[in-house]
């Protein structure tokens, strides 16, 4: 580690340490964020961390876009998109649920609703739609709701993240929560998000190069070729808990929105790119 | 259905001549090679499918593919050249069961540049033969194929 | 089958996604323990008025819904390609394709 990556380190442990104490805001958390990356990949642009590994490894990358010719979740988008537009039983349908019919919002999601306190994910909002509509709610992490998603998110391509922390309510109570999760360490392995996809970002875990956080949530519901299917975000966090050996959540639990909403707070300014393939 | 006598008997012409075009060999190259896409062995499938084991190594042949897999079950894979008369092109894998993987018929008019995904049962070497004016040039590259560690 | 033909520079090019579960004949069943039967396409050609323009044979190791790319001299936009497989088990697949 370069003498000016261990200081970037530190500031931002510092920065984060002491969140408490010194008032870092969300704001200076997301420049420091992206400037961590920035410095320690350079020559990459900020919008090609949407490409995930894909940015910063060229053999993984020629191969992922060879892959692509044809890309591997284009039945399920089709699938997806046609359950979006299939009214429910009572005759109204997903579009009189959201802004803008449901097209081009991917980037505003997660939002914090300041009437309910909580952070309300694109996944969560999709089946509260069902169920206030008379729908059985679809489970969370891959199937129909993520096909739903993945078409909703292709409507937002190429739009820019932006997450607001609103002034009113707990938002920023639920972000510090986020940030707080993604630097505990946790499992049989002790560790933390951070240990991997900052402090060890580019490095091998045995064969896996591993990814930059920055860029991780433009391009969900992600289709992975080891899945051989789509799934959300919630379900990639379940694995990357069972591999470190931690216990697992439970999707759309507090824990994993204020996750998601911090998460994607710090890739603000990034482009959406969902849904894509990865390994 | 109107259909005037003339047109009919244009569709029977087109339609019996599509019959007798699907009962008679495509090409001259038209059974499946079955004794050389069975062969166990990388020498035995060259016997069979070309009569000979004699390949040229050539760097005429430009075999493009991964250094690292991956996904082992479709590994992308790119092969071409800008020599003439090619005949065909050939895809082994040295360490699968059967190394023989795809046979490509190159008809003249058509770019001998040809791109697909192939199995890789393990770390082996593909190469590339190109069949050309009576004679096998070849490429090889060796693929490493890993089942996964953390990021799996 | 997936196509897509596109004319350029007096190249068409083609670029094929097969549906076909390619089985190797060598995996097992995990309930009945017994192995899985091979079925995998044997022969993909394409024909353009009327003449063969690529023929790909393939063996097991060639991936489960095959992707094929290759380009012949010629073509015309609005006219259309044929491509056909077959596999072990005798199943066949046509498809027409425009080139665009």
């Amino acid at each position: 580690m370069t003498m000016r990556t261990r200081l970037s380190l530190i500031i931002i442990a510092c920065l984060f340490a002491c969140a408490g104490i010194v008032s870092a805001t969300p704001e200076e958390d997301k420049k420091a964020f992206q400037k961590f990356y920035m410095q320690k990949f350079p020559g990459i642009a900020l919008e090609d961390f949407a490409n995930g590994v894909y940015s910063i490894d060229q053999d993984a990358r020629e191969q992922w876009e060879a892959m692509n010719d044809f890309p591997p979740y284009e039945d399920d988008l089709e699938i997806g998109e046609e359950l979006f537009n299939t009214p429910f039983s009572n005759g109204k349908n997903y579009a009189s649920c959201f802004e803008n019919g449901g097209i081009n919002i991917r980037q505003n999601y997660p939002r914090f609703d300041t009437e309910r306190n909580t952070v309300i994910t694109l996944e969560l909002a999709i089946n509260e739609c069902r169920t206030s509509n008379g729908e059985d709610p679809l489970p969370y992490k891959k199937g129909d709701l993520a096909r739903i998603s993945a078409y909703m998110a292709s409507t937002s391509e190429g739009s820019l993240i932006n997450i607001i922390i609103p002034n009113k309510g707990d938002g920023l109570t639920a972000y510090q929560a986020g940030k707080q999760y993604y630097y505990s360490k946790r499992g049989q392995l002790n560790f933390s998000c951070s240990n991997c996809h900052i402090q060890n970002v580019g490095r091998k875990a045995r064969s896996e190069t591993l990814s930059p956080s920055l860029g991780h949530p433009t391009h969900f519901p992600v289709y992975r070729m080891k899945w051989a299917s789509l799934g959300t975000m919630h379900r990639r966090f379940d694995i990357c808990n069972k591999q470190v050996g931690a216990q697992p959540l439970a999707a759309q639990s507090d824990a994993y929105k204020n996750l998601e909403y911090f998460l994607t707070y710090m890739s603000n300014g990034l482009p959406v790119n969902g849904p894509a393939s990865r390994k | 259905m109107d259909i005037s006598r003339r047109k009919f008997l244009n569709l029977l012409t087109i339609g019996s001549t599509a019959c007798f075009a699907l009962m008679t060999p495509l090409t001259a190259w038209a059974a499946w090679a079955s004794d050389a896409f069975n062969a166990t062995k990388p020498e035995d499938a060259y016997k069979n499918l070309f009569g000979s084991t004699e390949l040229i190594e050539s760097d005429q042949v430009k075999l493009k593919v991964p250094k690292i897999a991956e996904n082992g079950g479709a590994v992308p894979v790119s092969v071409k050249t800008s020599m003439k008369n090619v005949d065909s092109i050939n895809i082994f894998v040295k360490d699968n069961p059967q190394p023989l993987t795809a046979s490509f018929k190159i008809p003249s008019g058509t770019i001998p540049d040809i791109s697909t995904r192939i199995r890789l049962a393990q770390t082996s070497t593909v190469t590339a033969v190109i069949k050309a004016d009576g004679k096998l040039f070849s490429k090889s590259q060796e693929v490493k194929v890993t089942i996964g560690g953390c990021g799996g | 089958m997936k196509v897509k033909a596109k004319f350029k520079n007096d190249i068409t090019s083609v670029r094929v996604l097969a549906k076909h579960p390619m089985e190797t004949g060598r995996r097992v069943n995990k309930e009945t323990g017994e192995k899985i039967p091979a079925k995998y396409i044997q022969e993909l050609t394409c024909e353009y008025d009327g003449k063969v323009v690529f023929v790909a044979q393939f063996g097991t190791s060639v991936s489960q819904n095959p992707y094929l790319a290759f380009a012949f001299e010629g073509g015309k936009k609005g006219e259309s390609i044929q491509l056909r497989w077959n596999d072990n088990t005798g199943d066949i697949e046509k498809t027409d394709a425009t080139i665009k």
